[in-house]
């Protein structure tokens, strides 16, 4: 029997506006609440009509403090409620970032399990929309750096819905990075047919035997785009989407690398001591008789983020990542001594 | 609104303009006692009389062990018992209590064993005890911020149709915190059941109140948010019961926070780690010792006739015998797991916490076998 589905064009805030209506319409425990995200439904209008169709009690305007909305979660969360809560912007977060670190992520390890969290920190994030001073930040890794935290960032429309319904229901806090740019692209999806991933897992969105890029959230569809661009000279990206930064598919990661013997990763944050930084290092660590080419990072430069009309000068796109292609060092056979040497022996 | 309500509102919110005291420094009841309030039972004020005694002896017996090594170090709440019993006291079993690492009297006075309230402070990473069980959250280290977890557990609370309360515990530097203001901004604003209980003992490690606020007392910061304030005389344990009572009635009734600001004094220093002799004289030290809280109690007790010599002996036999089996238990070497460092990260160790943790297995393994060489 021919599968039936119901695939529509949807955007990735549509996406996110109906997971949040089946996890409220599914579960009692869950509350939505932070600044704006009541009648207004939110700056980007995620939370659109929630208040209107779940009501006060379930989707709530919050007095204007970030470390308070943070810390309320906390103290409901611990009384029996599922909140998920929404900072206006990734750099107006950090007023809650005491709360972040100090109890959102530690509490379940200084009660032994006794006392959980299961809440989920949305923060629209990172750049290219030309948001003006304080509008844009690329805050993952201090993020990531925080064990305890679990860290998402969704590409796709479809892997917006499942992950955060996935975050939703997840025993441990989760800090749910939703890239602005993206959240008015559209795909074809029928969000009741589960076909992503599951949570915790990369997705190899296309597949390519000469190079892996590796990336994440916002970078994504320019990674993909830039593997369209190579093909058209002759050299196959695969290109895998992280899905989840914590927890961290080394698995799929390694695989990949293993094959195409070469890796690139692309991040839009700046890239000194970024989440880049830590992918390269590990693929390095597992992959190094694979590899043929050092391992390049593509990113953005170290420097605050620039005013909307510099924006492009900042951000990775097609051509730095095609550049840093070129310098993977195709014209080099591997060094394939050690493998003879290994053979022999 | 017109001026008449107006003015209502704002009386209703600020505190008394001195602090709320029934019992004067020795012993004897002030000549008015304060209106609006119920002075508790003599049956109430001897449990509360046996809980101090015990707390005290609690708190010093803690600070001798830290001069053994036995702890790493302890914040001595000696003093503030009247605050540490009253908090406690007032609160019905269902209710949360948010305390800080200066309210171990306060957890033991709740029934929490001893041992398990000093885990922490014994230099192991957990709180010791079940938070869930004995609703009592783990003891904060970050000053203020857990004062938000009371808003919210109230709030659940009440929004699960439940009647409890939350009380959050804080010093007076704590009040200078941001996670304290916008928690009594949030409680208000939510009508949130929760109680704020600020044990003003003068100090925030070596910085005096005058330099931590310019306000006449820390109660005044409750009307800026709409939340109704009291003071109250901290080393006076009948009017500190008597006051929380009313306050948490308050909450639970569905009338909004309360916050209540104790003015007592912290008599050991910040912790054992610190002198206090470099910022404070030896003369209000003894000042304060004049107004020492239990023996206050126990002089209003005697004069009413609630407490005999025996029961005095009674309490002081218990409390030796705390004392003991304390120093017994905490003299005993404990072992910590390292292993256990990995297990309660997530509800699920990620795979890199599993590798790392066949890395610490190994490794203490090794250690092991050239111990054993």
């Amino acid at each position: 029997m021919a599968e039936t589905t119901k695939a529509t064009k949807v955007t990735m805030a549509q996406a996110l506006n109906t997971a949040l209506r089946d996890a409220l319409r599914e579960d009692d425990r869950v509350l939505v609440f932070g600044e704006d995200v009541g009648p207004l439904g939110g700056v980007f209008r995620i939370t659109d009509g929630l208040t209107r169709d779940f009501g006060e009690e379930r989707c709530f305007d919050t007095p204007l403090a970030e470390a308070g909305i943070v810390g309320l979660a906390v103290g409901m969360a611990m009384g029996g409620f599922r909140p998920v809560v929404e900072m206006q912007f990734d750099a107006f977060a950090y007023p809650a970032f005491e709360q972040i670190a100090s109890h959102v992520a530690k509490l379940r390890n200084r009660t032994r399990g006794r006392l959980t969290l299961p809440m989920v920190i949305r923060v629209p994030y990172a750049g290219g929309i030309g948001g003006v001073e304080h509008h844009c930040d690329s805050s993952e890794a201090y993020y990531a750096h925080t064990p305890g935290l679990k860290v998402v960032t969704p590409a796709t429309a479809e892997d917006a819905y499942w992950l955060l319904r996935d975050a939703i229901a997840d025993p441990d806090p989760v800090v749910f990075l939703e890239p602005k740019k993206l959240y008015w692209s559209r795909e074809d999806t029928d969000l009741e047919r589960r076909g992503a991933l599951p949570f915790g897992r990369a997705a190899v969105r296309r597949e390519g035997r000469d190079a892996t890029v590796v990336a994440y959230g916002p970078s994504v569809p320019v990674a993909l785009a830039a593997a369209e661009a190579a093909a058209a000279e002759g050299i196959e990206l695969e290109v895998v989407d992280l899905r989840t930064i914590v927890p961290f598919d080394d698995e799929t990661v390694t695989a990949s690398v293993r094959r195409t013997g070469r890796c690139l990763v692309v991040q839009e944050a700046q890239g000194f001591a970024g989440v880049g930084a830590e992918i390269a290092a590990r693929v390095q660590e597992r992959c190094f008789h694979s590899l043929a080419a050092p391992v390049l990072r593509v990113a953005g430069f170290d420097i605050p983020y620039p005013p909307p009309k510099l924006e492009h000068a900042h951000l990775p796109g097609v051509d730095r990542i095609l550049d840093a292609v070129d310098r993977l060092q195709f014209g080099d056979e591997p060094d394939t001594r050690h493998l003879l040497k290994g053979a022999v022996a | 609104m017109s001026v008449k309500s107006l003015r209502q509102t704002v009386q209703g919110l600020l505190p008394s303009l001195t602090p709320v005291r029934f019992v004067a420094e020795d012993g004897t009841p002030v000549a008015k006692p304060p209106a609006g309030y119920r002075e508790p039972s003599v049956e109430a004020l001897r449990e509360a009389y046996r809980r101090m005694v015990l707390g005290r002896r609690f708190d010093t017996q803690a600070t001798a062990l830290t001069k053994q090594g036995r702890l790493a170090v302890y914040p001595s709440s000696r003093g503030q018992e009247a605050c540490q019993i009253g908090a406690v006291l007032a609160l019905r079993a269902d209710d949360w209590l948010f305390p800080t690492y200066r309210d171990s009297v306060a957890l033991v006075t709740r029934g929490i064993d001893p041992v398990e309230v000093l885990t922490l402070l014994r230099g192991d990473w957990h709180c010791g005890y079940d938070p869930a069980a004995t609703r009592v959250a783990p003891q904060c280290t970050p000053l203020a911020t857990q004062v938000l977890h009371a808003v919210g557990m109230a709030e659940a609370q009440r929004r699960k149709g439940e009647d409890g309360v939350a009380m959050a515990l804080v010093g007076d530097g704590a009040t200078s915190e941001g996670d304290f203001h916008e928690a009594l901004n949030f409680a208000a604003v939510l009508r949130a059941p929760v109680v704020f209980f600020v044990q003003n003992n003068k100090y925030a490690i070596s910085v005096p109140l005058a330099r931590q606020t310019a306000a006449p007392a820390l109660a005044y910061k409750g009307i800026g948010y709409g939340v109704r304030s009291e003071q109250v005389d901290g080393n006076d344990l009948v009017a500190v019961l008597a006051v929380l009572t009313d306050a948490v009635a308050h909450a639970r009734a569905g009338h909004g926070p309360v916050l209540v600001e104790a003015h007592t004094y912290r008599m050991d220093a910040h912790t054992n780690a610190d002198d206090a002799t470099r910022y404070r004289d030896a003369d209000e030290v003894e000042r304060w010792g004049a107004a020492d809280p239990l023996s206050r109690l126990e002089a209003h007790l005697r004069a009413r006739g609630g407490l005999t010599d025996a029961d005095a002996a009674a309490a002081r036999e218990e409390a030796e015998a705390l004392a003991a089996d304390l120093r017994t238990r905490m003299n005993a070497d404990t072992t910590a797991d390292p292993m256990e460092l990995f297990d309660h990260v997530y509800a699920e160790p990620t795979p890199q916490l599993r590798e790392q943790r066949a890395q610490l297995a190994a490794e203490l393994a090794e250690t092991a076998l050239t111990q054993e060489d």
